[in-house]
Formats: C-alpha cells, sequence, structure tokens
C-alpha cells in the first residue's frame, strides 16, 4: 500500500496571506477563516515525473539559451542545493521552474515598464529536474534589484523566483531566493512577511566550492518542502 | 602546492542563512509577483485533454524571448471534455489580471496519476496526467479543458467516498502564498454527501460547486472571489 499520511501543516515560518506592508494583499487575501480539511487521496497525490511532458526539457543554463547569438551580461553565477522534506530526505524527480529579471533588473514582461536596459542576449526563465538525493543547479546571471510602486522609493532586493511541485499537490511551493549582504532584505515588504529568524531560510549562502573557476560565483541554497506528518488520517 | 599549503586566509563572520542548521524547516512562500507569464504557464496548460495551445499569455513578452513550451499531443483521453471557466476578483469585485490558476484532478474513471494511487482496479489512462496550469486573462478569466473526473475514496484501500472535484490553487500579485479550494459539479451525485463539503460551512458551501452554464463541451462555471463578500472558500491543508 503506499504511503497515505497526510503533510504536515505550515510551520511558523510560512508567511500569512494579508501583510498589509505588501498594500496589493489588502484586496487579495481572504478574510474567512480558512477551513482546516484532512489531506485526501488528492491532495497527496501529484504529477510527480511527467515534467518533461508538461513543461519541456530542462533549460539549466539561463545565460545560454536566449535566441540573441551574444552573451548574457552580467555577474555569472551557479545557483545549486538540495531539494529536501522536512526530514531532510531528498525529493527526487521535482522540477524546480526558475524565472527572473536580467542584471539590470528588469524583466522581458511587457508590463514591467521600468527603464531599465533588456538584454538580448537574457530572457531569465528555466527548469531543472533533481537527481536522485534531490540536487539540482543552474547557472544564470545576478539579477538586479528593481523599484516597485508599493510606497515610495521602494526597491524589491535581487531574487530568483522558484517553483516546485514536490510529490504531491499537497507540497506545492513558489518562492524567493535572495542574496547575502542586500541591504533591500531587510526592507523588502515581501520578504519581510517571513517574520524572523525564517526571513534568513530565503537567503543564499556564497560557496567557493560552487564557485567555477574562471566562469560563475557559486551560492547553494537547499528547498525544504513540507515532509509526512507521523500518522495517517483516520476518517 | 595547494591551496591550503599557501596558507589562504579564511575568517568567517557567520550570520544565519539557508545554511543554518538552526533554520532547518519549511522554505518559507513567496508570491510568484507580476511577471510570472514567462516563466510558469506553457502552451497548452490549460488543455488537459490536448490540442490546443490555451494557458499561456504569450501577448505578454516579445516573440524573440519566447521560450514556453508547447506540450506535444498525447493520445485520446478517456472520459467527456469539459470546460471549466470563470473569473478571479478581488475584494472590491473587481477582476484580478494577473493570477494563475492550476488544477489538479483524477482521470474519467477516478484515479489520479503517480505512484500513491495504485489501485489496479481503476484503469490510469495514458492520455490523462490531470495537472493543468493557467495565466489569467487581462478579463481575469481562465478557461480548462478537462475531463470531468470520477469519484475518488479518501483513501487507497478505503471505501469512502468524494464526490468528483477538482483541487484547484490560486496564485497572483498579491497572493503571498497559494490559496488552496477545490470545484465540485452542481450536477453530479454525491456532493451532499462529501466529506470535504460536509467541514464546509453550509451558507458557503455553493461558493465551491459550479453551474453547468453551456452544453458543448458541457461548461461549468467556477468563479473565485479571493476576499470578501462571496468569498470562495479557501482550506488549509
Ligand atoms: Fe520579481
Amino acid at each position: 500500500m503506499p504511503d497515505a499520511r497526510p503533510y504536515r501543516a505550515e510551520d511558523p515560518g510560512q508567511p500569512p496571506s494579508l501583510f498589509p506592508p505588501y498594500r496589493s494583499t489588502a484586496l487579495r487575501s481572504p478574510r474567512q477563516p480558512l477551513v482546516r480539511v484532512p489531506q485526501t487521496l488528492t491532495e497527496i497525490t501529484g504529477p510527480a515525473g511527467t515534467w518533461e511532458a508538461l513543461m519541456g526539457p530542462a533549460l539549466a543554463d539561463l545565460t545560454r539559451h536566449a535566441r540573441g547569438s551574444g552573451e548574457a551580461i552580467g555577474q555569472r553565477i551557479i545557483v545549486s542545493g538540495r531539494v529536501l522534506d522536512e526530514d531532510a530526505r531528498p525529493v527526487p524527480d521535482t522540477v524546480v521552474e526558475i524565472w527572473q529579471a536580467n542584471a539590470a533588473g528588469r524583466y522581458i514582461h511587457r508590463n514591467d515598464q521600468w527603464n531599465a536596459p533588456l538584454d538580448p542576449n537574457f530572457t531569465g526563465t528555466g527548469r531543472v529536474v533533481t537527481d536522485a538525493q534531490g540536487r539540482y543547479r543552474f547557472t544564470t546571471i545576478r539579477p538586479g534589484a528593481y523599484p516597485w510602486g508599493n510606497h515610495r522609493n521602494a526597491w524589491r532586493p535581487a531574487h530568483i523566483h522558484l517553483s516546485l511541485l514536490g510529490p504531491a499537490f499537497a507540497t506545492r511551493l513558489v518562492t524567493q531566493l535572495y542574496f547575502p549582504d542586500d541591504p533591500l532584505i531587510e526592507i523588502d515588504p515581501i520578504a519581510n512577511a517571513v517574520p524572523r529568524p525564517y526571513r534568513n531560510r530565503l537567503v543564499a549562502r556564497f560557496d567557493i566550492d560552487t564557485t567555477a573557476p574562471n566562469h560563475a560565483l557559486g551560492y547553494v541554497f537547499d528547498i525544504v518542502l513540507r515532509g509526512r506528518d507521523a500518522t495517517p488520517w483516520e476518517p | 602546492m595547494t591551496d591550503d599549503a599557501i596558507g589562504l586566509p579564511r575568517n568567517p563572520d557567520p550570520r544565519p542563512d539557508n545554511q543554518d542548521p538552526a533554520l532547518f524547516g519549511q522554505t518559507p512562500w513567496q508570491t510568484v509577483g507580476p511577471f510570472f507569464h514567462y516563466g510558469l504557464p506553457w502552451k497548452g496548460g490549460a488543455d488537459l485533454v490536448g490540442g490546443s495551445d490555451i494557458g499561456a499569455r504569450t501577448d505578454l513578452f516579445p516573440e524573440e524571448h519566447d521560450v514556453l513550451h508547447l506540450a506535444p499531443p498525447r493520445g485520446p483521453v478517456r472520459g467527456k471534455t469539459i470546460a471549466l471557466v470563470g473569473t478571479v476578483r478581488d475584494g472590491e469585485g473587481r477582476p484580478v489580471p494577473d493570477a494563475m490558476i492550476e488544477i489538479w484532478g483524477a482521470n474519467a474513471a477516478g484515479r489520479y496519476h503517480g505512484a500513491a494511487d495504485d489501485r489496479e482496479d481503476v484503469a490510469l489512462d495514458p492520455g490523462f496526467i490531470g495537472f493543468g496550469r493557467a495565466a489569467v486573462s487581462a478579463e481575469g478569466s481562465f478557461r480548462f479543458l478537462t475531463v470531468k473526473p470520477g469519484p475518488v475514496p479518501i483513501q487507497v484501500g478505503g471505501n469512502r467516498w468524494q464526490a468528483p472535484h477538482i483541487a484547484v490553487g490560486v496564485f497572483g500579485r498579491g497572493l503571498i502564498k497559494r490559496l488552496v479550494t477545490r470545484v465540485y459539479f452542481a450536477d453530479a451525485d454525491g456532493n451532499e454527501e462529501d466529506p470535504i463539503l460536509a467541514r464546509v460551512p453550509e451558507a458557503r458551501r455553493h461558493t465551491l460547486i459550479a453551474p453547468r452554464i453551456g452544453a458543448d463541451p458541457p461548461t461549468y462555471r467556477f468563479d473565485i472571489v479571493l476576499s470578501g463578500e462571496g468569498e470562495t472558500v479557501f482550506f488549509a491543508l
């Protein structure tokens, strides 16, 4: 019989849906309490192993696959880490989807109206799949900070958006990776929706062993998905 | 001569980060923000029966940067194709133009893709995965093509059943984390006995039950209200 244990509930590091300093949460977060429901077969299943059919083949080098023929501009970096569950067991064969701004902090998105330059050689999207040890690795450009309209002189710290499905509907995660020593983190409403000290789970570590000589700086960032609860739910 | 042999200094000044063992635990959620359209939805992501490219918003980025995957056609899908349509609205009733919807459903026989559902007496459908993703339109609306799922048990090996339903995740700018809900079908059997619906206050149950509003293909409307009056029921899993 397959493992029918539910996945654990949110831990204290998860942000609330309503966080007034991030202004657009005000009209987009529930006012009613969430209805707590047991996890059924619906929530403990998921589309594992179908990533290529759905999303397409891996794109692990974001500096290479734009249609422009030249090199992407900016600081080349390698981001590597493990996807784990809360018992520190690896989560193999799970997709990590990636999107980010370019070195100037500009997205290719049409709604990004900031006048920082686009880079014809950098799109800023990729995806990788974890190996049997839960490891993933991609090469990209360190993104720049960018202004946004949340409040006067608001700037997002440099970040990379990461999206994971994990083994089940219940293990879904979308997060953002931040860089060490970024002074914008402590004044960013989105990062600060995560209470301290847990906010620091979102800060990657510079790692000389991940750094590739004469090629790219290395950062490590482990991603922890919800683990299994101890006991199955009995209806 | 090794690096160590030349005596490279290392004088760490540690500060807490992702690698700090004392901080080990669930990676916190963060919003998808407004610019997910070239990173997450793929072409055909909203068509779970195959054959169209609905689900992506290729109008939102220049063609020379288009790296979105086009889901390849799969085999014929068993069961009746349905459309699931709706509009996402905010706490003032305005459409939300930068939301994204994901759905997860069983096949027409009620079997889920993947190892966690290993029932051999209910057939898998090789043409159907059951996972879909759609960026909403500028008017906040989405449209999925899928099959009406069969009834599924609460757990493998159990004999208590759930009414046909599809799990739904809502993402977007202003949503720090996913909101989870479910869509049921007004014309399906078993809604009255469904164990999850039974936990929803009766006055709000209607927000999860989609009426049939069209015939070809059968079309069900599931509007999503994120906040305030008429707020959709969202679940804590
Ligand atoms: Fe961003």
